[in-house]
């Protein structure tokens, strides 16, 4: 088929000499002044085939991409990731470790502190504290982008077209949610050692580093597989709903404020609320963090949220790969 | 590492596809849904050789985009196979994905990336080190004409820049397939033409291509081969010549009258029966003459109707074109 520019196939302008002359005005009717940086060159078009580096993909340098990728939009968002993480954080150590202690001793910690013996509440806060960041960073971190993706315009398709199997796709944004998760988590700490009135500091003993990060990756992952889950099963359209039904009754009943052991008095909610993940992370950060309080085996938690990782991540995978793929 | 499904597809893969850089058989899908299935694609076999510019043309809802789905993976195929660049697309997705370059029908753009970003990471996660990236995307800005846009954030550009920032993303690994989805729909015609040259120039070079559109000048300007499809299926063929001989160079002469007509107007009038008639249709209150002589025919239709006291209300007369190749096959104009 005759085509408007005449350079014979294959010999491409390495050297465009005398071509521009020739075809640089086109045929069709634009003059060759016309916005020079609008209308793309023939030669500069035909180079990026002959003058093209030689791509060699592999899935961990593919995989390694998305990530820095992920970490490039985190950091152009840092200040609003920043405050979303900060901000739940301070203000409840504000009002429970600051605000309460001073109005009036018997107001607050007292009734929660009497069952957990002399701690101030700050040390139950900590880990549930933290356990509530690893949920709401999970779901903030891997639900809301997947949303967004899978939106009107499915810019999903653009990474989903990226040289790996769509489950490195899935497993990618479980990564990027998790570590999302875990530094969310992270800056509990500093807040609630910091922010207290006067002798209501968490008492805080990390006798196992090991078990304390392990606790801290087997949160992350469990609650960016939730996240993922969540993501891909969910109609779009419900989302507030879907936060309204999953995000406060976990928080509210993941033993956030009050330690597990302490739920004994009222037994079939103690059971019930063995179905909420977030309690084994509450649990499993008192176990490492605040090993004063009453709390939860070590063994159950690690079960727990190492099952429910594998269990939500292969599910999720599953589910995110029939929305990728029609 | 996981590129063992795609090696294992690659050994699996029968000598002499990779001749073809795409090639179907009997290709489908149905989507299923709670509302019931669509039958969106129902077998189609192509054949497109190395370095051709194909053309997939058909009006909207024709299967264009689940037939480009199913060819760049996104889309799982019910029924039949294809083969991209000598692989399986459902065997070896990964290895077709590294070969392939694609512009879907709607904007993909990294939003949350600048123009240059958008073009950096495609080609890392085509396994370019960061720096070659970097070079590799001004190349591309420059060619396709973004600098003064270099840094703008992807959901700040104008159609005409997303589509040319979309087609140099599909270009980053110098794909051995492109596949344009509707890469023109809703571009003011300058845009539209400026684009068209930058794949003239693409081809030129050797750029095997597929496209599909439902602009049939934009087929007629820029493609090889056509195959026209609708429903699903592909109607006919060829080059525009092959198509327009194949379908009879058939001349179409709709008549349209003031009110409906009788079903048997035809043979009622002896039109059916004029030597240079080939097929006469009524359909309301328009007859369509398909007719490879058409000298006279236009006149005698209104002649033969004005004598039955029906007035005329237009008339036109199509030439042989891709629209009359239409209106052949599926006996109803061409909806764009
Ligand atoms: N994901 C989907 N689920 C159900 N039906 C679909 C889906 N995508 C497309 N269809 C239907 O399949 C048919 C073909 O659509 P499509 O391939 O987009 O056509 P085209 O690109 O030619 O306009 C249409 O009837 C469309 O409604
Ligand atoms: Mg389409």
């Amino acid at each position: 088929m005759a085509t408007t520019f005449q350079s014979p196939r294959g010999s491409a302008g390495k050297n465009g000499t005398g071509r521009r002359g020739k075809n640089g005005a086109g045929k069709n009717g634009a003059p060759p002044a016309a916005a020079p940086s609008e209308a793309p060159s023939a030669e500069a078009i035909a180079a990026l085939i002959t003058n093209a580096p030689e791509p060699a993909p592999t899935t961990l340098k593919t995989f390694g991409a998305m990530m820095a990728r992920e970490f490039r939009v985190l950091g152009r968002n840092a200040i609003s990731t920043f405050m979303r993480s900060v901000m739940q954080p301070l203000l409840f150590v504000f009002v429970f470790s600051y605000v309460f202690p001073k109005i009036g001793s018997g107001f607050s910690a007292g009734g929660t502190a009497a069952s957990a013996g002399n701690t101030s509440f700050s040390t139950i806060l900590l880990p549930g504290l933290m356990a509530s960041m690893f949920l709401m960073q999970g779901m903030f971190g891997t639900t809301m982008p997947l949303i967004m993706e899978f939106s009107w315009q499915r810019t999903i398709e653009d990474r989903a077209l990226a040289p790996v199997p769509i489950w490195v796709l899935g497993l990618q944004k479980i990564t990027a949610g998790a570590i999302q998760a875990f530094i969310g988590a992270l800056i509990v700490f500093p807040i609630v050692l910091l922010v207290h009135a006067a002798g209501q500091a968490p008492s805080v003993h990390v006798t196992n580093w090991f078990l304390f990060a392990l606790i801290m990756v087997a949160s992350s992952t469990v609650t960016a597989s939730l996240g993922l889950l969540l993501g891909t099963v969910m109609d779009p359209r419900k989302i507030q709903m879907v936060f309204a039904i999953v995000l406060l009754p976990a928080t509210m009943l993941g033993c956030v404020y009050y330690p597990w052991s302490a739920l004994h008095s009222i037994r079939w909610l103690q059971i019930l609320v063995l179905i909420n993940p977030m309690v084994y992370m509450s649990e499993g950060l008192r176990a490492v963090l605040t090993p004063s309080i009453g709390h939860m085996p070590v063994w159950a938690v690690l079960l727990a949220l190492v099952g429910g990782t594998i269990v939500f991540a292969t599910w999720g995978v599953r589910t995110f790969r029939n929305r990728v793929v029609a | 590492m996981t590129t063992t499904t795609a090696q294992a597809a690659e050994l699996a893969e029968p000598p002499g596809k990779g001749e073809a850089a795409i090639k179907t058989e009997g290709l489908r899908k149905t989507y299923k849904s709670s509302r019931g299935n669509v039958e969106a694609v129902r077998g189609i076999d192509l054949d497109i050789p190395a370095g051709e510019f194909f053309g997939l043309l058909g009006p909207n809802g024709a299967g264009k985009s689940t037939t480009i789905g199913m060819l760049t993976t996104l889309v799982a195929p019910t029924g039949g196979r294809a083969w991209v660049a000598g692989h399986d697309v459902v065997a070896g997705p990964v290895a077709v994905k590294r070969r392939i370059g694609v512009v879907t029908q709607n904007n993909t753009l990294d939003m949350q990336l600048t123009v240059a970003e958008n073009l950096q990471f495609r080609s890392r996660f085509f396994g370019l080190p960061a720096r070659v990236a970097a070079r590799r995307a001004d190349q591309l800005i420059d060619a396709f004409g973004l600098r003064d846009r270099r840094n703008a954030m992807a959901d700040q550009l104008s159609g005409g820049q997303a589509r040319r920032l979309l087609i140099a993303r599909a270009l980053v690994h110098q794909p051995d397939v492109l596949f344009l989805d509707e890469p023109t729909a809703g571009l003011d015609p300058q845009t539209r033409v400026n684009l068209w040259d930058i794949l003239k120039v693409l081809h030129d070079q050797g750029q095997t291509i597929l496209l599909t559109t439902h602009y049939m000048e934009e087929a007629e300007a820029l493609c090889d081969r056509i195959a026209v499809v609708d429903h699903g299926r592909v109607l006919a063929e060829g080059t525009l010549e092959e198509l327009k001989d194949n379908a009879g160079a058939v001349t179409v002469v709709t008549v349209r009258f003031e009110g409906a007509l009788p079903a048997d107007f035809a043979e009622r009038t002896g039109l059916s029966a004029h030597p240079s008639v080939d097929r006469a249709e009524i359909e309301g209150d328009q007859v369509r003459v398909f007719s490879t002589d058409p000298e006279g025919v236009l006149g005698e239709v209104i002649s033969l109707g004005t004598a039955q006291g029906l007035n005329v209300r237009d008339a036109a007369q199509l030439k042989p074109s891709l629209e009359t190749v239409f209106l052949t096959l599926t006996g109803r104009e061409y909806r764009e």
